[in-house]
């Protein structure tokens, strides 16, 4: 089966710095699995992350070298994103590659709106047809119990889980191919935390899953496949339990031991 | 020491009120003949300083007539100066009323347009360009070219209002006269000229309410395919929807009060607008221009009408500060 | 489509910016070319009377530098009662709220409460009602900043000053206020630039004068309102120097503004 992304020899260099963030990175992000990238602060995990949406070309100056391939919809050939240059293009790859952020996002408006918003904007009309993804999606993301009495209300109001299950059920009601996590519970307490771990090995079903966490633990939990990344460079990326329990590199060792980090 | 500083610094706290309270208790006292003279019905009277046979003059329905005062016998009593101590003594000359005279006629409702309007013209041509400026400061322009231009417009907007008004009177009312005919001086250029001069306050205080908007809420918004003006549009003015709101009604009630930036522009004539272009009035320029040459009744309706403007910035700001500004 | 309204969006945006900036940069232009052609020494060192502006500057300083000078300890104390003492209650937000309506109340109506009861009452136009217009304008502005600046000192200080047995005055001025200080300078310096620009309390508190004169107790000299009658004048001559003094007023208002963005500036690196 083919990749759903690969990150090929990435070098990445923030605007006016004189040493790149990330140095020739290699990554495959698998279908319908689910990879972790770990390491300490700094260590570029997720400047990585926020290429794979090309969400760094809305700060402009940055560089980007290498290649990063995205399955086109056919699951034969590739298009290298980095090469996309019209904005056009850039708003149907992020609408095809979801991002959830550290902290909970969710927009000015109702419930409701916040999960229609995407489909809105990507030009769905019809009411009823609406109506039903944003049920799906709530679905999915095991909220429809709790807010469906109370759609029309300010998202604001939700909890800080509830509501990152909201931008979860926001992202996915695009019917995205990937969905990139960006330390997703790292604002949220351990039961939040478990929600969303539990609905992220649901999701791996029907989507391709990158997660970036600060928490090994949670790695090991819910991941087929690790990266340990360290001053911009992936020092080792292999099956989850490989890593965890035969990394084959000192630093990886040291580090899931607890000696730094 | 602890507790006379605490008594100091709490009697320091107090003066403010006290300050707010006495001015309005001192406004109102020595507008009192002419409120007494002409009631609520000033409000309406659109004639100023007309002198009319006092058969019929402008009430309010609910004044008792035989409460009318009478014009003569105060304006006497009101040349010496030392009316506010001696309002006791108005109620009593109201017994002893003739009637058949004549009496002089004011009504702020010249100025209270003139001040309505010149505000309103002020905020339709403020509100789009000053939020064209936090737009394009906050999101548009790069860093660059943020930070200096963000730092003119808060230093414009320290420019005291007589400059405002001097430019306007020499160079922007001819420049509009040109274009659109009319006077050099008129409720237009006195409009605009304010507009001008609010541009950079509200701007630097949009400005500031929009960088309130977290980066990871827009980014979240351009990763689901937004462009930048549903990003600004759907995410960045709701959320910061209130601090707008309030930066544009304290701009309102900036040019509501302003006197220098209009006072060179407005004409200072009392008639009403046929036409944008013509001259009238706003309250705070006939306060400024009649005041030295004041005394009496004359003086007194002058208290009045800077009563009126003293109520009706009040409640702007209140409004403001009650509903769109509440400190968290 | 929506690119297409993306795009006329950000050019109207940006092009709105472009006009208000155009405007402003007209005043600036026209202040600057008007106001240096008649820049000369004899501005400085003659009185209005003889065709300069040194009275008018110096009064409009003093009653300025006065109010502000009054203003300082009043509005620090009120200030301090507010963030220090006043706790939570109900009574500090409306005190709060009252500052906040003061600091926004239309000058002129100031001006008109001064006249009443201090022109009145003395039957002439005089400095110190000058003065007491701009102490009014002044203090809430400097209350309000002063409570802002200490509401940004962390409360750790303050509790590790009462734990090391200061008293709360103590704690007060030698540590709140001290960590605060550069916001409060800038506060009262942004006030300063803030009243030496006003005409409106002037024009019936304290007049102007044509001549040299540093007593108080009479009709003053005023900057301010010199220029609106000097504008409004027929002579030539006498428009010119009105657009020196206003070049020099505003030359004089935004370098306070730059010292206080310098001063707070200094302080956070």
């Amino acid at each position: 089966m083919k990749n759903m992304m690969e990150v090929q020899a990435l070098t990445f260099t923030y605007n006016g710095a004189t040493e790149p963030s990330l140095k020739r990175i290699n990554l495959p992000i698998e279908k319908n699995k689910v990879t972790a990238l770990i390491g300490p602060s700094g260590c570029g995990k997720s400047t990585l992350l926020r290429g794979m949406n090309r969400i760094h070309d809305l700060y402009p100056g940055h560089r980007y070298d290498g290649t990063i391939n995205l399955l086109n919809s056919d699951g034969e050939a590739y298009t290298d994103i980095l090469t996309i240059k019209k904005e056009a293009e850039l708003i149907r790859l992020r609408q095809r590659v979801g991002m959830i952020f550290q902290k909970p996002t969710p927009f000015p408006m109702t419930i409701f709106e916040n999960i229609a918003y995407g489909l809105k904007l990507s030009g769905v009309k019809k009411r009823t047809q609406i109506e039903e993804v944003v049920e799906q999606s709530l679905r999915d993301a095991a909220l429809w119990g709790e807010v469906k009495d109370r759609l029309s209300l300010d998202a604001r109001s939700l909890s800080g889980g509830q509501q990152q299950r909201l931008c979860i059920a926001r992202a996915i009601a695009l019917k995205p191919e990937v969905i990139l996590f960006d330390e997703p519970t790292s604002a949220l307490d351990p039961i939040s935390t478990l929600a969303i771990e539990e609905m992220i090995s649901v999701l791996r079903e029907q989507y391709s899953i990158c997660i970036v966490t600060h928490n090994m633990q949670q790695a090991a939990r819910i991941s087929d496949f690790t990266g340990f990344m360290y001053l911009g460079e992936m020092v080792e990326f292999d099956k989850t339990e490989t890593i965890f329990m035969k990394p084959s590199v000192k630093q990886t060792e040291d580090y899931i031991s607890g000696r730094f980090g | 020491m602890e507790l006379i500083f605490k008594k100091l610094a709490q009697l320091s706290a107090s003066l403010v009120f006290f300050i707010l309270a006495a001015t309005a208790l001192v406004l109102y006292l020595s507008a009192r003949p002419a409120i007494e003279e002409f009631g609520l019905g000033f409000l309406f009277e659109s004639r100023w300083g007309v002198e009319e046979t006092r058969a019929q003059p402008v009430l309010s329905p609910n004044q008792v007539v035989d409460e009318m005062p009478v014009i003569d016998e105060q304006a006497d009593a009101l040349l010496d100066d030392d009316f506010i101590d001696d309002e006791d003594d108005f109620v009593g000359d109201d017994d002893d009323e003739s009637s058949g005279d004549t009496r002089i006629v004011y009504g702020a409702l010249v100025p209270i347009v003139g001040t309505l309007f010149s505000t309103l013209i002020a905020m339709f041509f403020s509100i789009p360009i000053a939020m064209g400026i936090a737009v394009f400061l906050s999101e548009i322009a790069p860093k660059l070219l943020a930070k200096p231009v963000g730092v003119a417009i808060e230093l414009l907007a320290s420019i005291p209002s007589i400059i405002y008004g001097m430019w306007g009177l020499f160079y922007f009312g001819p420049f509009i006269a040109g274009i659109f005919g009319g006077n050099t001086v008129s409720l237009l250029v006195a409009g605009l000229v304010l507009g001008i001069m609010v541009i950079p306050f509200m701007a630097a205080l949009s400005r500031d309410a929009i960088s309130t908007v977290p980066d990871m809420l827009k980014e979240s918004a351009y990763a689901m395919g937004a462009t930048k003006l549903e990003v600004i549009k759907d995410v960045v003015f709701p959320y910061a929807k209130s601090g707008i709101i309030g930066s544009i009604i304290l701009s309102f009630g900036r040019a509501l009060g302003e006197t220098m930036a209009v006072a060179f522009v407005i004409g200072g004539v009392y008639q009403f607008v046929g036409k944008v272009t013509d001259p009238t009035n706003s309250i705070p320029v006939v306060l400024a221009n009649s005041f030295a040459e004041s005394s009496g009744l004359s003086l007194s309706v002058l208290f009045y009408l800077a009563l009126i403007l003293f109520a009706m910035s009040f409640i702007v700001i209140a409004v403001a500060k009650f509903f769109f500004l509440r400190r968290k | 489509m929506r690119l297409i309204l993306n795009r006329l969006f950000l050019i109207f945006s940006s092009a709105a910016a472009l006009v208000g900036l155009f405007f402003l940069a007209w005043i600036l232009f026209t202040l600057c070319s008007k106001g240096l052609a008649g820049l000369s020494l004899s501005v400085f060192t003659n009185d209005l009377i003889d065709g300069g502006l040194r009275n008018v500057i110096v009064g409009q300083l003093m009653m300025s530098g006065i109010a502000t000078f009054i203003g300082i300890p009043v509005g620090i104390l009120a200030g301090i009662y507010l963030q220090e003492y006043g706790g939570n209650t109900k009574t500090t937000e409306f005190m709060r709220d009252l500052s906040d309506v003061m600091m926004s109340a239309p000058s002129i109506v100031i001006g008109t409460f001064v006249y009443a009861i201090v022109v009145v009452p003395t039957g002439h136009t005089s400095g110190w009602a000058g003065v007491l217009a701009l102490f009014i304008l002044m203090v809430p502005i400097i209350v309000r900043t002063t409570d802002d600046m200490l509401k940004l000192v962390p409360t750790e200080l303050r509790e590790a000053g009462i734990a090391i047995g200061a008293s709360k005055y103590h704690v007060t001025m030698n540590i709140v206020v001290r960590y605060a200080k550069a916001g409060i300078l800038t506060g009262i310096l942004l006030a300063f630039a803030r009243v030496v620009g006003e005409t409106a309390p002037l024009l019936y508190t304290s007049g102007s004068s044509q001549f040299w004169t540093t007593d108080l107790g009479d009709t003053f000299p005023s900057l301010t309102v010199s220029i609106y009658n000097l504008a409004t004048m027929p002579d030539n001559e006498m428009v010119q120097l009105g657009w020196t003094g206003a070049f020099l007023l505003t030359a004089m208002v935004l370098m306070i503004n730059l010292l206080g963005r310098y001063a707070s500036n200094k302080k956070r690196r």
